[in-house]
């Protein structure tokens, strides 16, 4: 069976973010910049599902400049066989992300499709999904624990409530919550051997996929600031002033 | 301009995240139409019914909408919302998981955990872990929002909107229900509750979370989680506040031995009078804490139960 995983390349979740002193986004010039903590964890996913002998291939996809190279070349070396970039400049939203991937589904026909349950720049959380309403395929959200059973899949998912049980026919969509495995560190022979693993490179514009969003972001500002208050000393003194300065309790 | 608002409930009964939506609704403008699509949702869509402000609940009745599937309700919501100027539902695991199917079945985007509304295209939503806000305007002929519940008021209950059957129905076959595994608690739910107290990594463990009940028994609070205590396997998934867990605005959050990390701001920073225990005097928490306490929790925490 085989296995496409996506990646996108986001900035470090170590980083702190600055907004552009002209509200016109996030300062990304110089800042170190990674896999999206999600789709990691699905390229980890897609490896184990490998090495236990249950998927043949994994094949990693990203959409973006050429610098996301370096996050599909650390996917190949995560032990992903092959990387496919489709090349664009532009900024897509989730829509136009899914219109694109639906091509590569009908492309490549695999067996599942595992994604991350959202990307930590714009906190869609929306492609997973809208990629399965474009091909016609089952999802599994936010999933903890994934079991291939035959032409089935079982998806184990992270609810408001606790956890719930999906079955879901093959082909399929997963997308990835925190709990579903804990990502390994690429090795050095590793990041080696991936760089010798092929990497196609395809223009988003060939595609027939209309690229254009409406949506519009007019501008992009600094959350309100939260000053810090007081230390207080003792627990005396937090109720009291939970009593009588906030009124809270 | 009508909007269609899709229900959270269980079937018999609705979930006060609907209140949200529908207040977010009344916010844009306009008729508001509510779905309600479960089995036996009967109870449910008469609560619906009396929010105030909503004009007409359709009831999709049938064994497909069960579990709400995500593959069946993105038809269902797909098919009916056609006629809509806006789709709006919480931003739930309900809502996230079926609204992009619809939106991406409907051919537009999704707005996705807006917190304001601007005017009927034009709204505020975090990027970022909260770490900024962008204002975003949509052209497309439907809206599809989903809505950060704990950013809006709910909307009242004083509400008699007419209940109409919708005979509609869509099953993709492609997936099912197999089973739920939810925490029974009698405390309040986390999006709802006014205060919360929040357990970290200082908990140690599982069982020390128990020092938190006492308190939160006094408060009627929720108890909650950070995700380092959730990752450790302390308490389960559900209990974690953070960017991708719940995000919440009591009016006070307790955070103890929770550190900081953004990814938990993110989740609890607009709450509206936030303590933090810690021992460590130099966490980030208590750069945004209102009130600090550096002290050990396994003797502030008995001494404050006491003191309630």
């Amino acid at each position: 069976m085989k296995i496409l995983v996506t990646v996108k390349r986001v900035i470090d979740y170590n980083v702190k973010v600055r907004v552009k002193a002209d509200n016109s986004g996030v300062d990304l010039a110089n800042t170190k910049m990674s896999i999206n903590p999600f789709c990691e964890i699905a390229v980890e996913e897609a490896v184990r599902l490998k090495e236990k002998g249950v998927a043949t291939e994994v094949v990693v996809v990203s959409i973006g400049a050429k610098a996301c190279q370096e996050q599909i070349r650390t996917a190949l070396a995560l032990g992903a066989d092959r990387g496919i970039q489709i090349d664009t400049e532009l900024n897509l939203d989730s829509l136009q992300v899914a219109k694109l991937l639906a091509k590569v589904v009908e492309q490549e026909q695999p067996n599942l499709v595992i994604m991350g349950k959202q990307a930590i720049d714009s906190d869609n959380n929306q492609t997973g999904q809208m990629l399965g309403a474009l091909t016609g395929l089952p999802q599994g959200t936010f999933a903890s624990e994934v079991v291939i059973e035959g032409d089935k899949a079982q998806v184990t998912r992270e609810i408001d409530g606790g956890l719930q049980t999906v079955g879901l026919s093959l082909p399929a969509i997963v997308t990835t919550d925190l709990r579903l495995n804990e990502p390994r560190y690429a090795t050095l022979p590793n990041i080696m051997k991936a760089k010798r693993k092929p990497l196609e490179v395809k223009a988003a514009d060939d595609f027939g996929v209309n690229l254009t969003s409406n949506v519009q972001v007019l501008k992009v500002s600094e959350p309100a600031k939260r000053d810090g208050g007081e230390m207080v000393e003792t627990v005396a003194d937090l109720v009291a002033k939970l009593k009588d300065e906030a009124k809270v309790i | 301009m009508t909007i269609l608002v899709i229900a959270e409930h269980d079937n018999s009964s609705l979930k006060a995240d609907t209140l949200k939506a529908v207040a977010a609704a009344s916010a844009v403008g306009g008729d508001i139409n509510v779905l309600v699509a479960g089995a036996n949702c009967s109870q449910a869509a008469e609560q619906a019914a009396k929010i105030s402000g909503v004009d007409k609940v359709l009831v999709a009745d049938n064994g497909a909408y069960e579990y709400q599937l995500a593959e069946n309700m993105g038809l269902l919501i797909a098919d009916i919302g056609k006629d809509y100027s806006h789709i709006i539902s919480a931003a739930t695991t309900t809502g996230k998981n079926f609204m992009p199917r619809a939106a991406a079945l409907l051919d537009v985007a999704q707005i996705s955990d807006i917190i304001s509304v601007q005017s009927a295209d034009t709204f505020e939503r975090p990027i970022y872990a909260g770490n900024a806000i962008a204002t975003v305007q949509s052209s497309d002929a439907i809206k599809v929002l989903t809505v950060r519940v704990a950013a809006f008021d709910a909307a009242g209950t004083d509400g008699n909107a007419e209940i109409v059957a919708l005979d509609n129905t869509q099953n993709a076959d492609i997936s099912s229900f197999v089973g739920a595994e939810l925490t029974k608690s009698e405390r309040p739910e986390l999006g709802a509750a006014r205060v919360i107290i929040s357990g970290g990594r200082g908990m140690q463990n599982g069982e020390n979370f128990a020092l938190l009940d006492g308190i939160a028994d006094k408060l009627s609070a929720a108890i909650g989680a950070s995700r380092a205590a959730v990752d450790a396997g302390f308490v389960p998934n559900d209990m974690q506040v953070g960017q991708t867990g719940k995000i919440v605005a009591p009016e006070l959050y307790i955070a103890v031995g929770i550190s900081g990390a953004i990814q938990h701001l993110a989740g609890m920073k607009d709450s509206k009078v936030i303590v933090a225990i810690n021992k460590d005097p130099e966490a980030p928490i208590f750069q945004i804490a209102d009130y600090g306490l550096a002290a050990d929790l396994f003797e502030a925490l008995p001494e404050l139960e006491a003191a309630l």
